[in-house]
Protein backbone atom coordinates (compact mmCIF):
# COMPACT_ATOMS: atom_id res chain seq x y z
CA UNK A 1 0.00 0.00 0.00
CA UNK A 2 1.46 3.01 -0.97
CA UNK A 3 1.72 6.37 1.32
CA UNK A 4 -1.09 8.05 0.03
CA UNK A 5 -3.41 5.17 0.08
CA UNK A 6 -2.54 4.34 3.76
CA UNK A 7 -3.42 8.47 4.78
CA UNK A 8 -6.55 8.06 2.92
CA UNK A 9 -7.27 4.58 4.81
CA UNK A 10 -6.16 5.99 7.98
CA UNK A 11 -8.53 8.99 7.49
CA UNK A 12 -11.60 7.01 6.69
CA UNK A 13 -11.35 4.87 9.84
CA UNK A 14 -10.71 8.01 11.89
CA UNK A 15 -13.85 9.59 10.43
CA UNK A 16 -16.08 6.29 10.50
CA UNK A 17 -14.31 5.88 14.21
CA UNK A 18 -15.14 9.76 14.98
CA UNK A 19 -19.03 9.25 13.55
CA UNK A 20 -19.31 6.05 16.03
CA UNK A 21 -18.27 7.74 19.08
CA UNK A 22 -20.40 10.44 18.83
CA UNK A 23 -23.70 9.20 17.73
CA UNK A 24 -22.95 6.35 20.77
CA UNK A 25 -22.83 9.66 23.37
CA UNK A 26 -25.74 10.99 22.01
CA UNK A 27 -27.97 7.92 21.72
CA UNK A 28 -26.66 7.45 25.47
CA UNK A 29 -27.94 10.91 26.53
CA UNK A 30 -31.17 10.18 24.57
CA UNK A 31 -31.50 7.05 26.33
CA UNK A 32 -34.79 7.28 28.21
CA UNK A 33 -36.51 8.90 24.96
CA UNK A 34 -35.48 5.71 23.02
CA UNK A 35 -37.42 3.68 25.23
CA UNK A 36 -40.46 2.52 23.49
CA UNK A 37 -42.37 2.22 26.67
CA UNK A 38 -41.96 2.06 30.92
CA UNK A 39 -42.07 -1.20 32.75
CA UNK A 40 -44.53 -1.99 35.29
CA UNK A 41 -41.78 -1.84 37.74
CA UNK A 42 -40.82 1.35 36.79
CA UNK A 43 -44.51 2.46 37.41
CA UNK A 44 -44.81 0.59 40.46
CA UNK A 45 -42.03 2.94 41.73
CA UNK A 46 -42.94 6.12 40.31
CA UNK A 47 -40.78 6.96 38.17
CA UNK A 48 -43.62 6.73 35.23
CA UNK A 49 -44.97 10.18 34.55
CA UNK A 50 -48.06 11.47 37.10
CA UNK A 51 -50.23 13.24 35.29
CA UNK A 52 -49.16 12.90 31.41
CA UNK A 53 -49.34 9.88 28.75
CA UNK A 54 -47.09 7.37 28.46
CA UNK A 55 -46.92 3.68 27.51
CA UNK A 56 -46.88 0.64 29.91
CA UNK A 57 -45.26 -2.71 28.12
CA UNK A 58 -45.38 -5.85 30.15
CA UNK A 59 -47.22 -9.36 29.60
CA UNK A 60 -50.90 -9.79 30.70
CA UNK A 61 -51.11 -12.39 34.07
CA UNK A 62 -53.02 -15.02 33.29
CA UNK A 63 -56.47 -15.33 34.33
CA UNK A 64 -56.78 -11.59 35.03
CA UNK A 65 -58.36 -10.68 32.02
CA UNK A 66 -62.02 -9.65 33.07
CA UNK A 67 -65.08 -7.39 31.81
CA UNK A 68 -66.68 -6.16 34.54
CA UNK A 69 -69.69 -4.69 33.24
CA UNK A 70 -70.11 -7.37 30.87
CA UNK A 71 -69.35 -4.62 28.25
CA UNK A 72 -66.53 -3.71 25.85
CA UNK A 73 -64.33 -2.57 28.97
CA UNK A 74 -61.37 -4.92 29.80
CA UNK A 75 -59.40 -4.86 32.67
CA UNK A 76 -56.10 -6.98 33.60
CA UNK A 77 -53.16 -7.06 35.19
CA UNK A 78 -49.42 -6.49 33.21
CA UNK A 79 -46.63 -7.48 34.71
CA UNK A 80 -43.23 -7.94 34.05
CA UNK A 81 -42.87 -11.42 36.47
CA UNK A 82 -41.56 -8.41 39.39
CA UNK A 83 -44.21 -5.58 40.22
CA UNK A 84 -48.34 -5.59 38.66
CA UNK A 85 -50.05 -2.48 36.97
CA UNK A 86 -54.01 -2.93 36.57
CA UNK A 87 -54.94 -2.15 33.39
CA UNK A 88 -58.31 -1.01 31.91
CA UNK A 89 -59.28 -0.65 28.37
CA UNK A 90 -62.21 0.44 26.22
CA UNK A 91 -61.76 -0.77 22.02
CA UNK A 92 -61.07 -3.75 20.26
CA UNK A 93 -58.13 -5.88 21.16
CA UNK A 94 -55.47 -7.35 18.66
CA UNK A 95 -55.55 -10.41 17.31
CA UNK A 96 -52.05 -11.44 19.37
CA UNK A 97 -54.25 -10.25 23.08
CA UNK A 98 -53.87 -13.06 24.76
CA UNK A 99 -52.79 -13.93 28.38
CA UNK A 100 -49.30 -14.45 29.13
CA UNK A 101 -48.59 -12.33 25.76
CA UNK A 102 -46.43 -9.10 26.07
CA UNK A 103 -48.64 -5.76 25.30
CA UNK A 104 -48.35 -2.06 24.74
CA UNK A 105 -50.80 0.14 26.43
CA UNK A 106 -50.80 3.72 25.98
CA UNK A 107 -52.74 5.83 28.38
CA UNK A 108 -52.19 7.31 31.81
CA UNK A 109 -52.36 6.63 35.48
CA UNK A 110 -55.64 7.61 37.54
CA UNK A 111 -55.84 8.66 41.20
CA UNK A 112 -56.10 5.13 42.32
CA UNK A 113 -53.19 4.00 40.38
CA UNK A 114 -55.38 1.92 37.45
CA UNK A 115 -53.55 2.07 34.19
CA UNK A 116 -56.45 3.76 32.08
CA UNK A 117 -55.13 3.02 28.04
CA UNK A 118 -56.43 4.37 25.18
CA UNK A 119 -54.62 2.13 22.89
CA UNK A 120 -53.36 -1.63 23.24
CA UNK A 121 -51.00 -2.32 20.96
CA UNK A 122 -49.87 -6.38 21.31
CA UNK A 123 -46.00 -7.06 21.04
CA UNK A 124 -45.13 -10.11 19.09
CA UNK A 125 -42.47 -12.35 20.56
CA UNK A 126 -39.61 -14.02 18.39
CA UNK A 127 -40.58 -17.74 18.43
CA UNK A 128 -42.33 -19.25 15.64
CA UNK A 129 -43.62 -22.78 15.41
CA UNK A 130 -46.66 -25.15 14.49
CA UNK A 131 -49.52 -25.24 16.57
CA UNK A 132 -48.43 -29.34 17.52
CA UNK A 133 -45.16 -28.01 18.77
CA UNK A 134 -46.40 -25.17 20.72
CA UNK A 135 -49.09 -28.06 22.21
CA UNK A 136 -46.65 -30.55 23.14
CA UNK A 137 -44.07 -27.68 24.60
CA UNK A 138 -47.12 -26.72 26.91
CA UNK A 139 -47.33 -29.54 28.58
CA UNK A 140 -44.17 -31.84 28.81
CA UNK A 141 -44.67 -32.97 32.09
CA UNK A 142 -48.08 -34.87 31.81
CA UNK A 143 -46.84 -36.12 28.81
CA UNK A 144 -43.68 -37.67 30.53
CA UNK A 145 -45.92 -39.15 32.93
CA UNK A 146 -48.40 -41.07 30.96
CA UNK A 147 -45.22 -42.66 29.03
CA UNK B 1 0.78 -7.18 -1.76
CA UNK B 2 3.24 -10.47 -2.10
CA UNK B 3 1.19 -11.97 0.73
CA UNK B 4 -1.88 -12.56 -1.77
CA UNK B 5 -1.36 -15.04 -4.89
CA UNK B 6 -0.57 -13.48 -8.17
CA UNK B 7 -3.55 -15.04 -10.02
CA UNK B 8 -5.69 -12.85 -7.72
CA UNK B 9 -4.09 -9.92 -7.56
CA UNK B 10 -3.93 -10.22 -11.56
CA UNK B 11 -8.19 -11.29 -11.32
CA UNK B 12 -8.66 -8.07 -9.18
CA UNK B 13 -7.32 -5.63 -11.39
CA UNK B 14 -8.78 -7.02 -14.74
CA UNK B 15 -12.09 -6.38 -12.75
CA UNK B 16 -11.26 -3.54 -12.10
CA UNK B 17 -11.05 -2.36 -15.27
CA UNK B 18 -14.59 -1.09 -16.72
CA UNK B 19 -14.48 -3.36 -20.20
CA UNK B 20 -13.46 -6.75 -18.07
CA UNK B 21 -15.83 -5.74 -15.83
CA UNK B 22 -18.54 -5.51 -18.53
CA UNK B 23 -17.67 -8.81 -20.23
CA UNK B 24 -17.66 -10.22 -16.96
CA UNK B 25 -21.25 -9.58 -15.65
CA UNK B 26 -22.53 -10.25 -19.07
CA UNK B 27 -21.13 -13.85 -18.58
CA UNK B 28 -22.32 -14.27 -14.72
CA UNK B 29 -25.77 -12.96 -15.65
CA UNK B 30 -27.54 -15.68 -17.07
CA UNK B 31 -26.23 -18.41 -14.18
CA UNK B 32 -27.26 -15.56 -11.77
CA UNK B 33 -30.92 -15.55 -12.95
CA UNK B 34 -31.22 -19.17 -13.57
CA UNK B 35 -29.74 -19.93 -9.46
CA UNK B 36 -31.92 -17.54 -8.63
CA UNK B 37 -35.18 -19.01 -10.22
CA UNK B 38 -34.58 -22.20 -8.90
CA UNK B 39 -34.22 -20.83 -4.75
CA UNK B 40 -36.82 -18.23 -5.02
CA UNK B 41 -38.99 -20.84 -6.80
CA UNK B 42 -38.11 -23.63 -3.90
CA UNK B 43 -37.98 -20.86 -1.39
CA UNK B 44 -41.63 -19.70 -2.01
CA UNK B 45 -43.22 -23.10 -2.40
CA UNK B 46 -42.11 -23.76 0.76
CA UNK B 47 -42.60 -21.02 2.66
CA UNK B 48 -46.15 -20.49 1.15
CA UNK B 49 -47.86 -24.10 0.70
CA UNK B 50 -45.06 -26.62 2.86
CA UNK B 51 -44.13 -24.89 5.77
CA UNK B 52 -46.58 -25.66 8.53
CA UNK B 53 -49.02 -22.30 10.36
CA UNK B 54 -47.88 -20.50 13.47
CA UNK B 55 -49.40 -21.38 16.64
CA UNK B 56 -50.54 -18.12 17.41
CA UNK B 57 -50.46 -16.14 14.09
CA UNK B 58 -51.98 -18.76 12.04
CA UNK B 59 -50.93 -18.00 8.06
CA UNK B 60 -50.12 -14.26 8.58
CA UNK B 61 -46.76 -14.80 9.62
CA UNK B 62 -46.04 -15.71 6.27
CA UNK B 63 -45.01 -12.47 5.36
CA UNK B 64 -41.70 -13.22 6.96
CA UNK B 65 -40.85 -15.25 3.54
CA UNK B 66 -40.17 -11.07 1.98
CA UNK B 67 -39.84 -9.00 5.04
CA UNK B 68 -37.45 -10.58 6.79
CA UNK B 69 -34.84 -11.01 3.21
CA UNK B 70 -35.75 -7.75 2.54
CA UNK B 71 -35.17 -6.53 5.25
CA UNK B 72 -31.47 -7.96 5.68
CA UNK B 73 -30.85 -6.82 2.05
CA UNK B 74 -31.50 -3.70 3.23
CA UNK B 75 -28.70 -3.55 5.51
CA UNK B 76 -26.65 -6.03 3.66
CA UNK B 77 -26.61 -3.47 0.68
CA UNK B 78 -25.39 -0.65 2.60
CA UNK B 79 -22.36 -2.53 3.84
CA UNK B 80 -21.45 -3.16 0.68
CA UNK B 81 -22.05 0.15 -0.72
CA UNK B 82 -20.01 1.51 2.49
CA UNK B 83 -17.32 -0.83 1.50
CA UNK B 84 -17.40 0.25 -2.08
CA UNK B 85 -17.08 4.02 -0.58
CA UNK B 86 -13.74 3.15 1.30
CA UNK B 87 -12.50 1.15 -2.07
CA UNK B 88 -13.37 3.97 -4.03
CA UNK B 89 -11.56 6.65 -2.01
CA UNK B 90 -8.23 4.88 -1.18
CA UNK B 91 -7.90 3.19 -4.33
CA UNK B 92 -9.88 5.57 -6.74
CA UNK B 93 -11.21 2.41 -8.28
CA UNK B 94 -13.91 3.00 -11.04
CA UNK B 95 -15.80 0.07 -10.71
CA UNK B 96 -16.39 0.80 -7.05
CA UNK B 97 -17.79 3.98 -7.93
CA UNK B 98 -20.07 1.97 -10.49
CA UNK B 99 -21.00 -0.87 -7.68
CA UNK B 100 -21.83 1.66 -5.13
CA UNK B 101 -24.10 3.91 -7.19
CA UNK B 102 -25.80 0.94 -8.67
CA UNK B 103 -26.58 -0.83 -5.55
CA UNK B 104 -28.63 2.83 -4.30
CA UNK B 105 -32.20 1.93 -6.18
CA UNK B 106 -31.87 -1.82 -5.19
CA UNK B 107 -31.29 -1.01 -1.38
CA UNK B 108 -33.82 1.63 -1.64
CA UNK B 109 -36.43 -0.63 -2.85
CA UNK B 110 -35.93 -3.58 -0.18
CA UNK B 111 -36.08 -0.95 2.29
CA UNK B 112 -39.36 0.48 1.27
CA UNK B 113 -40.26 -3.31 1.11
CA UNK B 114 -39.79 -4.33 4.69
CA UNK B 115 -41.17 -1.47 5.67
CA UNK B 116 -44.35 -1.82 4.08
CA UNK B 117 -44.57 -5.32 4.81
CA UNK B 118 -43.38 -5.14 8.13
CA UNK B 119 -46.60 -2.45 8.51
CA UNK B 120 -48.98 -4.15 6.73
CA UNK B 121 -48.37 -7.38 9.37
CA UNK B 122 -48.65 -4.64 11.89
CA UNK B 123 -51.76 -3.55 11.84
CA UNK B 124 -54.21 -7.01 12.34
CA UNK B 125 -50.75 -8.53 14.68
CA UNK B 126 -49.82 -5.47 16.62
CA UNK B 127 -52.62 -3.08 15.85
CA UNK B 128 -50.81 -0.33 14.73
CA UNK B 129 -49.63 0.29 11.07
CA UNK B 130 -46.63 2.30 12.25
CA UNK B 131 -44.76 3.08 15.74
CA UNK B 132 -41.83 5.22 16.53
CA UNK B 133 -40.16 2.52 18.07
CA UNK B 134 -35.89 2.40 17.81
CA UNK B 135 -36.09 -0.17 14.91
CA UNK B 136 -38.99 0.74 13.14
CA UNK B 137 -36.96 4.41 13.45
CA UNK B 138 -34.11 3.50 12.62
CA UNK B 139 -34.85 1.60 9.17
CA UNK B 140 -36.71 4.45 8.46
CA UNK B 141 -33.46 6.89 8.60
CA UNK B 142 -31.74 4.17 6.62
CA UNK B 143 -34.57 4.70 3.76
CA UNK B 144 -33.86 8.09 4.04
CA UNK B 145 -29.88 7.59 3.85
CA UNK B 146 -30.50 5.03 0.07
CA UNK B 147 -32.73 8.11 -1.08
CA UNK B 148 -29.96 10.52 0.38
CA UNK B 149 -27.03 8.67 -1.44
CA UNK B 150 -29.32 8.83 -4.89
CA UNK B 151 -29.80 12.24 -4.82
CA UNK B 152 -26.68 13.66 -4.21
CA UNK B 153 -25.47 11.87 -6.84
CA UNK B 154 -27.73 13.29 -8.94
CA UNK B 155 -27.43 16.62 -8.03
CA UNK B 156 -23.80 17.17 -8.59
CA UNK B 157 -22.66 17.51 -12.68
CA UNK B 158 -19.29 16.25 -12.25
CA UNK B 159 -20.25 12.75 -11.45
CA UNK B 160 -15.83 11.95 -10.32
CA UNK B 161 -16.91 14.74 -7.48
CA UNK B 162 -20.60 13.17 -7.39
CA UNK B 163 -18.97 9.99 -6.88
CA UNK B 164 -16.23 10.85 -3.68
CA UNK B 165 -19.35 12.97 -2.07
CA UNK B 166 -21.21 9.56 -2.36
CA UNK B 167 -18.51 7.54 -0.88
CA UNK B 168 -18.19 9.66 2.21
CA UNK B 169 -22.41 10.09 2.44
CA UNK B 170 -22.54 5.83 2.06
CA UNK B 171 -19.70 5.68 5.07
CA UNK B 172 -21.16 8.15 7.21
CA UNK B 173 -24.39 6.38 7.27
CA UNK B 174 -22.69 2.97 8.47
CA UNK B 175 -22.76 3.99 11.77
CA UNK B 176 -26.59 3.36 11.51
CA UNK B 177 -26.41 -0.08 10.73
CA UNK B 178 -25.59 -1.75 14.20
CA UNK B 179 -27.78 0.68 15.48
CA UNK B 180 -30.32 -1.23 13.67
CA UNK B 181 -29.76 -4.41 14.42
CA UNK B 182 -28.99 -3.74 18.19
CA UNK B 183 -31.80 -1.78 18.57
CA UNK B 184 -34.61 -4.16 19.56
CA UNK B 185 -32.03 -5.36 22.24
CA UNK B 186 -30.68 -1.61 23.55
CA UNK B 187 -33.94 -0.17 23.84
CA UNK B 188 -37.85 -1.47 24.55
CA UNK B 189 -39.17 -1.55 20.82
CA UNK B 190 -42.57 -3.00 19.95
CA UNK B 191 -40.36 -4.68 17.26
CA UNK B 192 -39.36 -8.44 18.88
CA UNK B 193 -36.18 -9.41 19.43
CA UNK B 194 -33.89 -11.11 16.43
CA UNK B 195 -35.63 -14.51 15.86
CA UNK B 196 -32.61 -16.17 13.16
CA UNK B 197 -29.40 -13.62 13.71
CA UNK B 198 -28.61 -14.21 17.58
CA UNK B 199 -25.62 -16.50 19.51
CA UNK B 200 -28.43 -18.69 20.59
CA UNK B 201 -30.54 -20.97 18.63
CA UNK B 202 -32.75 -20.04 16.14
CA UNK B 203 -36.13 -19.45 17.82
CA UNK B 204 -37.87 -20.57 14.89
CA UNK B 205 -38.49 -24.23 14.19
CA UNK B 206 -36.90 -25.91 11.26
CA UNK B 207 -39.44 -26.40 8.70
CA UNK B 208 -40.26 -22.88 8.44
CA UNK B 209 -36.82 -21.64 8.93
CA UNK B 210 -35.60 -23.37 5.56
CA UNK B 211 -37.77 -22.19 3.14
CA UNK B 212 -36.88 -18.72 5.07
CA UNK B 213 -32.86 -18.97 4.25
CA UNK B 214 -33.40 -19.97 0.68
CA UNK B 215 -35.75 -16.80 0.14
CA UNK B 216 -32.66 -14.52 1.78
CA UNK B 217 -30.11 -16.31 -0.47
CA UNK B 218 -32.51 -15.78 -3.69
CA UNK B 219 -32.75 -12.24 -2.85
CA UNK B 220 -29.01 -11.87 -2.46
CA UNK B 221 -28.62 -13.63 -6.25
CA UNK B 222 -31.73 -11.18 -6.96
CA UNK B 223 -29.31 -8.66 -5.41
CA UNK B 224 -26.50 -9.23 -8.06
CA UNK B 225 -28.71 -9.51 -11.12
CA UNK B 226 -30.25 -6.39 -10.41
CA UNK B 227 -27.21 -4.43 -9.70
CA UNK B 228 -25.04 -5.95 -12.63
CA UNK B 229 -27.55 -4.69 -15.13
CA UNK B 230 -27.57 -1.11 -13.89
CA UNK B 231 -23.63 -1.06 -13.57
CA UNK B 232 -23.58 -2.44 -17.19
CA UNK B 233 -25.62 0.73 -18.13
CA UNK B 234 -23.88 2.96 -16.08
CA UNK B 235 -20.19 1.85 -17.11
CA UNK B 236 -21.35 2.41 -20.85
CA UNK B 237 -22.66 6.12 -19.80
CA UNK B 238 -19.53 6.88 -18.10
CA UNK B 239 -16.96 5.28 -20.93
CA UNK B 240 -19.33 5.95 -24.01
CA UNK B 241 -15.82 7.91 -25.25
CA UNK B 242 -13.76 5.15 -25.17
CA UNK B 243 -12.80 3.05 -27.76
CA UNK B 244 -14.22 -0.19 -26.45
CA UNK B 245 -17.80 0.91 -25.85
CA UNK B 246 -17.72 2.35 -29.90
CA UNK B 247 -16.35 -0.87 -30.92
CA UNK B 248 -18.74 -2.65 -29.18
CA UNK B 249 -21.71 -0.03 -30.45
CA UNK B 250 -20.64 -0.66 -33.72
CA UNK B 251 -21.31 -4.62 -33.57
CA UNK B 252 -24.65 -4.42 -32.21
CA UNK B 253 -25.72 -1.93 -34.83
Amino acid sequence: MTPVRRQRLILILLMVAGIGIAVTFALKSFNENLMYFFSTTEVAEGKAPKDAKFRLGGMVVEGSVERPDRGIMVRFGLTDYNKQVTVEYSGILPDLFREGQGIVANGRLNSKGVFIAEEVLAKHDENYMPPEVAESLKEPVPEAEKQ
Amino acid sequence: MSIIPAPIVRFYHRTASPPHFYSLANKLLPWLVGIFILLAGAGLYGGLYLAPTDYQQGDSYRIIYIHVPAAWMSLFIYVIMAVMGAISLIWRMKIADVVLISSAPIGASFTFIALVTGSLWGKPMWGTWWVWDARLTSELILLFLYLGVISLYGAIEDKRTASRAVAILALVGVVNIPIIHYSVQWWNTLHQGPTVAKMDKPSIHIDMLIPLLLMATAFKFYYAIAMLQVAKVEILKREQNMQWVKKLVETKA
